[in-house]
């Protein structure tokens, strides 16, 4: 099998299409592994991996710490909180203190744009960008599109809607990529405030209408909105929001076809879905978070068989 | 490239014939017993046996494929990642009598895989090996086959291909040196 074009996961923009190929390929036996008795190999046994998270996260730490135990490497963790980082520590001292102790993989979450790539030049180890502020989360695109090509056989012709905040998202951007590179048509929706001024020039279709942009696609991915990210008001109020961009049953019910609903998580239930369509035979929310483990783990796995020993 | 042919047509009927033979003396009609072919060549062993054990017992027995990537000695020890194939193991194998199934037995280390990554799929009672080619004298683990289809003497330079009927058309085992070995 031929491997990754690339020695660190940054983002999918760096990725071939053949490498995307690849890590689904390969995650479509670790997806068997976990569903053995035994959701173990030995695979890592002798790689070391820090997490080290600058910015808060659940689900991509926990499924991130999974993956890396079920393939037997070692796992430290390390957050920002309770860090030297408060005590004036740069970034590159911070996890060069953490590679002085022999870790060979580096999977970082950050508040700022660019900090993945800026580590990946300074330091000697492989990196995993787990999300780099509001610039991409390479893992969640690819999770994401493994999980549409797991329900509907391919990517490949796909109309994929991408709703909600996409100023704010790094989930957005990533997805945008993953898509295009396997040949999936994109098109952004939401209020013009959240939507980037120029991304059209990325080749995605901009649509301000929820009702038309659910119409056109096969899958709608439905994204949070990141409060926590905007420091001005971008929409009158979270009730108006919902009335013109969350999702409901009845809006679903209206469509000409059944499509496929997605989230990444966390949900705000009532706001861009409501319960009953979360829980929905359409949604495959939780099957893209099962899909994440198995995702990272080829990740990981990939990239490990480029760690060199002296 | 020097090929030399070691099992004809006729004889690789006959090997298999009788490989389902000894197998059905030590395992009876195969109610306790699976049959679990190693990735990816393993498997072309193991379903020309169940096809004749099968027909021969007029029953249908346990079978599994079994991929052992994940559990090799090698990994990053090689220049790309091996590659992964499907694990097909859809059933217990506590209590089980297992006869892992390959095509040629070299060093022993596939099958030092195979035996730990069958255990994720429970406690078998007993495992045995059955391997169509065995080229002693090479081994680097204590592994030996129970059942040999053929035992190959054979230099480290040269390579065994067991060859099938219904993929590269003709039933056969030969044995050859790569041209870079000269």
């Amino acid at each position: 099998m031929d491997n990754l074009s690339v020695e660190h996961l940054i983002g999918i923009e760096h990725l071939t299409p053949r490498d995307i190929e690849i890590i689904f390929e390969t995650a479509d036996r670790f997806k068997e592994v976990i569903n053995r008795p035994i959701k173990k190999v030995p695979s890592l046994r002798d790689i070391t991996i820090a997490n080290v998270f600058f910015e808060n996260s659940t689900r991509t730490k926990l499924s991130f710490e999974l993956a890396e135990k079920r393939l037997s490497s070692d796992v430290v963790n390390f957050s920002a909180s309770n860090s030297s980082v408060k005590k004036g520590e740069t970034l590159v001292d911070t996890v060069n203190n953490i590679l002085s102790m022999k870790v060979d993989m580096v999977v970082m979450r950050h508040p700022n744009p660019g900090a993945a790539q800026y580590l990946s030049e300074r330091v000697d180890a492989s990196i995993i960008n787990a999300g780099d502020g509001t610039h991409e989360h390479p893992t969640q695109a690819l999770l994401d599109a493994y999980s549409i090509q797991e329900k509907l056989g391919t990517v490949k012709g796909k109309k994929v809607v991408i709703v909600g905040d996409i100023l704010h998202s790094r989930v957005a951007l990533s997805n945008i990529y993953a898509l295009q590179k396997q040949g999936a048509e994109v098109m952004v929706c939401g209020p013009t405030t959240l939507i980037p001024k120029y991304i059209h020039k990325l080749g995605v279709k901009v649509e301000n209408n929820l009702l038309k942009a659910l119409e056109w696609c096969d899958v709608a991915n439905m994204l949070r909105i990141q409060l926590e990210r905007q420091e001005i008001q971008y929409f009158p109020s979270l009730r108006e929001y919902t009335m013109l961009y969350g999702v409901t049953k009845e809006i679903l019910n209206q469509l000409p076809k059944e499509i496929v609903v997605m989230h990444p998580g966390p949900i705000n239930r009532g706001v861009e879905i409501t319960s009953d369509v979360a829980d929905s035979k359409q949604s495959i929310i939780l099957n893209q978070v099962e899909n994440g483990v198995a995702i990272r783990m080829a990740v990981i796995y990939l990239l490990a068989t480029k760690v060199k020993r002296e | 490239m020097e090929t030399q042919e070691i099992i004809n047509a006729k004889q690789f009927d006959l090997t298999l014939h009788r490989l389902c033979r000894q197998l059905i003396e030590n395992h009876d009609d195969f109610s306790n017993t699976v049959l679990i072919g190693l990735q990816p060549r393993g498997i072309r062993v193991l379903n020309r046996l169940k096809e004749e054990i099968e027909s021969i017992l007029d029953t249908t027995i346990q079978c599994g494929t079994l991929d052992i990537t994940f559990f090799r000695d090698d990994f990053r020890r090689r220049e790309s990642p091996p590659i992964p194939s499907v694990t097909n193991i859809d059933f217990s194998l506590e209590n089980k009598n297992v006869v892992l199934i390959d095509d040629v037995l070299y060093t022993g280390r596939t099958i030092r895989s195979g035996l730990d990554a069958m255990l994720a799929f429970g406690r078998p009672s007993k495992v045995e090996l059955l391997a169509f080619v065995d080229r002693r004298f090479k081994r680097h683990l204590p592994i030996q086959a129970d059942y040999i289809g053929k035992t190959v003497d054979s230099v480290i330079s040269e390579r065994v291909s067991v060859e099938w009927k219904s993929i590269e058309g003709q039933d056969k085992v030969i044995l050859y040196t790569p041209e870079d070995h000269g």
